[in-house]
């Protein structure tokens, strides 16, 4: 990537933001302190909303001049009507999510597209730590122990894509990360600690 | 006597129409008091309209003339401050039926005698609708933003609701578009002490000495607990005692909450006119933003569009609590309008809005910056 089109955002996000069609109206669900979202507005000339459940995540958004809801995606979502956005985001979010399927349900729903990036459970690394030590492993883009994690909901590639496989979705793109860098498409359950699925209605 | 409560001359404009009132009547010679802080641009587009909440005034960045005091927002309307001066031309207006310049119950009538309970009822779409009026006589179409707490928010969100093309941005604090079965029952506790009072009788006190003072300072007393939090209260005063060691086994003020109350009482009759509380109460009790608009909520902010609105809460408001503010986030986003909305952490309850709570410095300099 060259870096004049560079956004210095998470390299999931930097991906998401370069693919986000020009002007479109956004959602970005989990928008912590609003990165992507001052990139969208600022770069892509984006009207950008967000959702964030940390108060003082959303302040500081709100202070950058974004418009930033304060809410649980796992309720609030559902106060957005049908087609209110032409892309939804939710990045670092879905294993979080007590409900997923109803959460995607949700962002197809109030979005017509939607971009959506979660850590890779299949990840060699996870693998090898899970077999090696016999206990729930530690990496980079899942911290916290067992028992003080926000990820209720460990997912691999391979599984998004069955999910996806059994619904009235379309997958239309997906790109994959390693160490922080984009890597090659061959066997990325394995290869991949990252994904970014590109996602429409049917 | 409200007449020697205004011993200054404060700044106003009489509206050159009659104000066409909820009720059907019609308000005639109305007269609006108000003040302006910074320069209002050429291509007059950087006014921001404040609006002040029940008890509040114009006086918002500057001394008040009857209590000497600062301003009651000096800490967040100033040069440098978050609503900058050097960048707004901010105006601050006193509401209709209130009684520090704008034509209210103390006012003089069509037959010179004050209007006292022949004062029409107002509701808060009046006194927007005299703010409104307000504008066109200084010259602003569009309001660069229109901000409020409590009342002021009500304010603000009815002014987004019924004239949606006179500002671009939307600051609601604390506040709620209805008021609750609870919020009117305090407001009626407020009202029964004062017209139990000997001294009100039947609202013409006006030009006689004293005046319903006691019953305002009870209706004052109790309003004011619903303004701050349990934790605040205890913080403050807890169960301890006022200038004493031991209970006196009496009805003096014993506890320090006591005395604080009665002097937060007292010192409200000196400022305030106790017909304008009533009035006032009663347009605030008959808020539903909802129910003007068809009784759904979104309705009232179909006509929104472009306005872009924030809304903050505070944890510890259980006047205006956080859950009233998410009816109004949800209608809003009902209509896709770009809204923002944080609730922030303060100790303080309701009043927050008027404290020193960083966070609400940095959302509303935010807000206005972009």
């Amino acid at each position: 990537m060259k870096p004049s089109t560079a956004y210095d955002l998470r390299p999931d996000l930097e991906k998401i933001a370069h693919h986000v069609r020009r002007e479109a109206r956004v959602l970005d669900v989990g928008c912590g302190a609003g990165d992507l979202m001052a990139v969208l507005r600022d770069a892509r000339g984006c009207d950008a909303r967000g959702m964030e459940i940390d108060a003082k995540l959303v302040e500081r958004a709100v202070a950058r001049g974004l418009s930033v809801v304060q809410g649980d995606a796992n309720r609030d979502l559902a106060d957005y009507p049908d087609n209110a956005f032409d892309v939804a985001i939710l990045s670092q979010t879905l294993q979080t999510a007590q409900r997923p399927d109803w959460l995607l349900r949700q962002l197809l729903r109030v979005g017509r597209e939607a971009f959506v990036s979660f850590p890779n459970f299949a990840y060699w690394r996870m693998r090898a730590a899970l077999l090696a030590k016999g206990r729930m492993p530690v990496t980079r883009h899942l911290p916290g122990s067992w028992y003080e994690t926000p990820n209720i909901h460990h997912l691999t590639i391979a599984d998004f894509r069955e999910y996806l496989a059994g619904r009235r979705v379309i997958l239309a793109d997906s790109w994959f990360f390693a160490g922080g860098r984009e890597i090659g498409r061959a066997r990325a359950n394995l290869r991949a600690e990252h994904a970014v699925f590109r996602l429409s209605r049917e | 006597m409200a007449s020697t409560k205004t011993p200054h001359a404060p700044r106003a404009v009489r509206l050159p129409h009659p104000l066409p009132l909820d009720s059907g009547r019609e308000l005639a010679d109305v007269h609006v008091a108000y003040e302006t802080y910074g320069e209002l641009a050429p291509a007059r587009d950087n006014a921001i309209l404040l609006c002040h909440a029940l008890t509040g005034d114009q006086y918002v960045a500057s001394t008040h003339p009857l209590t000497g005091k600062p301003g009651w927002w000096e800490r967040m309307v100033g040069h440098g401050r978050p609503i900058d001066t050097n960048r707004f031309h901010v105006v601050c207006a006193n509401v209709i039926g209130s009684c520090m310049g704008s034509t209210g119950p103390a006012s003089a009538g069509p037959d010179g005698e004050p209007y006292a309970m022949r004062f029409p009822v107002i509701t808060i779409r009046d006194m927007v609708r005299a703010q409104a009026a307000l504008l066109d006589v200084l010259g602003i179409d569009t309001l660069l933003a229109v901000i409020g707490g409590s009342m002021g928010g009500m304010q603000a969100l009815s002014l987004a609701a019924n004239f949606p093309e006179r500002t671009n941005r939307v600051l609601g604090i604390a506040t709620t578009a209805r008021h609750s079965a609870q919020n009117i029952a305090f407001h009626e506790v407020g009202r029964q002490a004062i017209m139990a009072d000997p001294g009100w009788n039947g609202g013409d006190y006006y030009g006689a000495a004293g005046g319903p003072e006691k019953g305002l300072a009870v209706a004052r007393m109790a309003a004011h607990i619903t303004y701050l939090s349990e934790a605040g209260l205890t913080d403050k005063f807890g169960r301890r005692l006022q200038d004493r060691d031991a209970k006196s086994f009496g009805f003096d003020a014993d506890f320090q909450v006591e005395s604080y109350l009665r002097h937060q009482g007292l010192s409200f009759t000196d400022r305030f006119d106790a017909n304008s509380y009533l009035y006032i109460t009663r347009a605030m009790d008959y808020f539903d933003l909802a129910e003007e608009h068809g009784g759904r909520l979104a309705d009232a902010f179909g006509g929104a569009g472009e306005t872009r609105f924030c809304l903050v809460s505070f944890d510890t408001d259980w006047l205006y609590s956080t859950a009233d503010m998410r009816e109004v986030v949800h209608a809003l986003n009902a209509v896709a309008a770009p809204v923002s909305f944080v609730e922030l952490g303060a100790p303080y309850g309701h009043d927050s809005f008027l404290l020193d709570v960083p966070a609400l410095d940095r959302v509303v300099a935010g807000f206005l910056s972009q």
